[in-house]
């Protein structure tokens, strides 16, 4: 790998190397710059480095102290938060979806959220180019949405909850398809076909998963970009022309510095504003990038509500990625009385976060939950991913107290508004008829937990009201950037990682223009 | 606690299969480090340890019959190590300083309320001022402004709960199958089980389980 010096100024720093910062790394390097991406976290090898147990694999979290609060505090750690190389990639469920195209349009089309300032159709060419990076399994004809290219590789096959799934999508009315994913169904390379281990949430042993770690990171190297690991950026210079100079990091017990001619910040929707809310300087005494005062504000996570029921059956749920069946039916019927979308999937919890289910929804203790989960092997479950509304009171601020480099912690605060308690509510009804139909019994709700952050940086076609413009360029400083899913103006009803990975390859082919233009 | 109940998965030991290819090295040294866990307590007092051991027995009472999983121990490891959750509710204090007050509280509610230690307390005693600290209905100053049904939902049971089924013998209990790396799992479909799957006794057919469950190695 190529070393570049701290005194010399790169042409991008990149901070972050997740689902939006791996692929601009690696397309900033292929064409041609010089890239230095960093990342708070080490940079795991997964065939050593990688137990099959999922208190072990706590070692792939961002488990640096955060505040949380506001009416419904958002669990963070292993929910949402990577801090590795690859970033969450190394540990997501690896549900790869298209948005919606009314989505993208949702304030014009369907009557809420907010515009992005990119049309649908832009963002299908950069989902196709996305899912042939990641070679994502999926079914050979997706039900929803406008015509889209096959999928690279075959569907993986369903195990017994997705099987339930489909069983109760089916007695409902609803369409069900396996879902597409970002493990090979077949080899790749070094990539072998996944194993069906289970263990995806806690980072794939065998290499099968699409994560940044085998898919861009490896070209990004390839292509002469620097990965720098271990390596926590703490503030982004300005200097006295109001650009930025580089970034500060801290990286072997000391400070040091990175000079770059742009400053890319892929940190992900708490990170991200933590470092620009952080920088703030003389010259930007709110942060950088934050002339619209939104740095931080509009956080979105999304609903991730699930019903659980019994089995006569052994259905054996942790065998196979956790989510092989999935209904987006909800996300394309607008005749709902609440704003947005949602889907739902298969699940397959290990012992530990089932355990963290039944005592946290039921309340359970004691001997009764011994007994419970004694039933494990009989569990199933449907969970959703569900669109939460864009609200400035849900927001990323600086809490005075420290962590261990010395930087003001992140405070998430966090409600949910009606409409999303709406939303929940008909998911959960939804769920529940789905899994009765296939005659789970003991059913109950878990009603609290959610997954996935979005927003806190939004991108418009309004400085006053956004943070970034189209191409995820600040309003304010031209050589700073933003790729991730800070930029979403709303979440929708899907997960949200191959939409990050799509905006950024659309970035790095944007800054590609801008450069051969001299707007860069 | 006596458990007189046929195990759903007589004979099964997830451990068996230590040398075979559903484990790799990284997982073998893992689960090594967590069976040879230090039983003495690094990062809490003798009395909050003894006040915390009876609180484990209550949170996930044992079986006799088998070595206990020792749960006081994995608490204590991890605050002495200092492992977060990666957040904290703005409520509660950090996760070392939630349960030696949480530990002290209970302990001067059992004061209190019976003039006793809470570690010698009745079963049922004990039993009820844990419920009380679910419900959140407990006053004593101790808890010095930390929500008790708080400590109890995000603190107490998650760290105990969590280190119980991290532990091959709750997964022996529950039929999960553990490790699974390299080898993975072949069989997918509802009511297949891979012969390296713990098998659950049916009514009539538990020889026949156990037979199974003596081949997962």
């Amino acid at each position: 790998m190529r070393d570049y010096g701290e005194s010399e100024a790169v042409d991008f720093a990149v901070v972050g190397t997740g689902a939006g910062g791996g692929p601009l790394i690696a397309r900033l390097a292929e064409q041609g710059f010089s890239v230095v991406g960093f990342d708070a976290g080490p940079w795991f090898r997964p065939l050593e480095d990688f137990a099959s147990d999922e208190t072990e694999q706590d070692k792939l979290y961002w488990t640096d102290r955060r505040i949380v609060d506001g009416e419904n505090p958002i669990v963070m750690g292993g929910n949402n938060s990577g801090k590795a190389v690859g970033g969450s990639t190394v540990h997501f469920a690896m549900v790869s979806l298209r948005f919606r195209p009314e989505w993208f349009k949702s304030r014009s089309l369907l009557g809420y959220g907010v515009d992005w300032p990119v049309d649908w159709r832009e963002m299908w060419h950069y989902y196709a180019l996305a899912e042939q990076a990641l070679k994502i399994s999926g079914p050979v004809t997706y039900p929803w949405g406008p015509k889209r290219p096959r999928y690279p590789y075959r569907a993986h096959e369903l195990n017994g909850a997705a099987e339930l799934l489909a069983r109760g999508a089916e007695a409902l009315g609803y369409k069900w398809t396996a879902t597409p994913l970002a493990t090979v169904s077949a080899p790749r390379g070094l990539s072998p076909p996944c194993v069906y281990r289970g263990f995806c949430r806690f980072g794939c042993s065998t290499n099968a998963k699409q994560s940044q770690l085998v898919t861009f990171i490896p070209r990004a190297v390839a292509a002469g970009a620097e990965i720098r690991d271990l390596a926590m950026v703490g503030r982004i210079e300005a200097g006295p022309d109001g650009r930025v100079t580089g970034v500060h990091y801290h990286r072997q017990g000391r400070w040091r510095f990175q000079k770059a001619r742009n400053v890319v910040v892929a940190g992900y929707a708490i990170e991200t504003p933590r470092l620009l809310l952080a920088s703030a300087n003389d010259r930007y005494p709110d942060g950088l990038a934050n002339s619209s005062g939104l740095v931080g504000k509009n956080l979105m996570t999304q609903s991730n509500q699930a019903v659980f029921g019994t089995m006569e059956n052994e259905v054996r749920w942790n065998k196979g990625p956790p989510s092989l069946s999935i209904t987006e039916h909800w996300n394309y019927d607008d005749r709902k009385d609440f704003a947005g979308g949602y889907c739902w999937m298969a699940q397959g919890p290990l012992p530990i976060e089932w355990v963290t289910v039944l005592t946290g929804s039921r309340g359970l203790w004691g001997e009764a939950l011994r007994r419970e989960m004694e039933k494990y092997n009989h569990q199933v479950g449907l969970k959703m991913v569900g669109e939460m509304l864009p609200d400035e009171r849900n927001r990323v601020t600086l809490a005075d107290e420290t962590d261990q480099y010395g930087l003001r912690v992140a405070r998430i605060t966090y409600s949910w508004g009606d409409n999303d308690k709406a939303l929940i509510q008909h998911a959960l009804g939804r769920m529940q008829a789905s899994l009765e139909a296939v005659g789970a019994t003991d059913l109950f709700r878990q009603e609290d937990d959610t997954n996935h952050l979005a927003g806190t940086a939004r991108m418009g076609n309004d400085p006053r009201v956004s943070v970034v413009n189209a191409d995820c360029r600040s309003w304010d400083i031209p050589n700073l950037w933003i790729c991730d899913g800070s930029i979403f103006p709303t979440t929708g009803g899907v997960n949200p990682s191959l939409t990050i990975t799509s905006m950024a390859l659309r970035t790095a082919d944007r800054i590609s223009r801008l450069a051969a233009t001299g707007e860069l | 606690m006596t458990d007189q109940r046929q195990s759903r998965y007589p004979g099964y030991d997830v451990l068996a299969k230590r040398h075979s290819a559903s484990w790799n090295e990284i997982t073998r040294q893992a689960i090594d480090r967590r069976l040879a866990v230090p039983r003495e307590p690094r990062f809490f007092t003798e009395m909050e340890w003894l006040t915390l051991e009876a609180v484990c027995r209550v949170i996930m009472p044992q079986p006799d019959g088998r070595p206990a999983v020792p749960l006081a121990a994995y608490v204590d490891l991890r605050l002495f190590e200092g492992r977060g959750d990666g957040y904290r509710y703005a409520t509660m204090p950090s996760e070392g300083e939630a349960w030696q007050r949480g530990l002290a509280a209970l302990e001067a509610e059992a004061q209190a309320k019976y003039g006793r230690p809470f570690h010698v307390l009745q079963p049922t005693d004990q039993d009820e001022l844990l419920a009380q600290t679910q419900k959140g209905t407990l006053h004593d100053p101790a808890w010095a402004g930390m929500p008790p049904a708080t400590f109890f939902t995000h603190r107490l049971v998650p760290d105990i709960t969590h280190a119980y089924y991290a532990h091959p013998t709750a997964w022996n209990e529950i039929g999960y199958g553990g490790p699974a790396s390299p080898r993975g799992y072949v069989r997918m479909g509802l009511d297949r089980r891979d012969p390296w799957e713990a098998a659950e006794a049916h009514p009539g057919e538990v020889a026949a389980a156990a037979r199974k469950n003596a081949r997962v190695g």
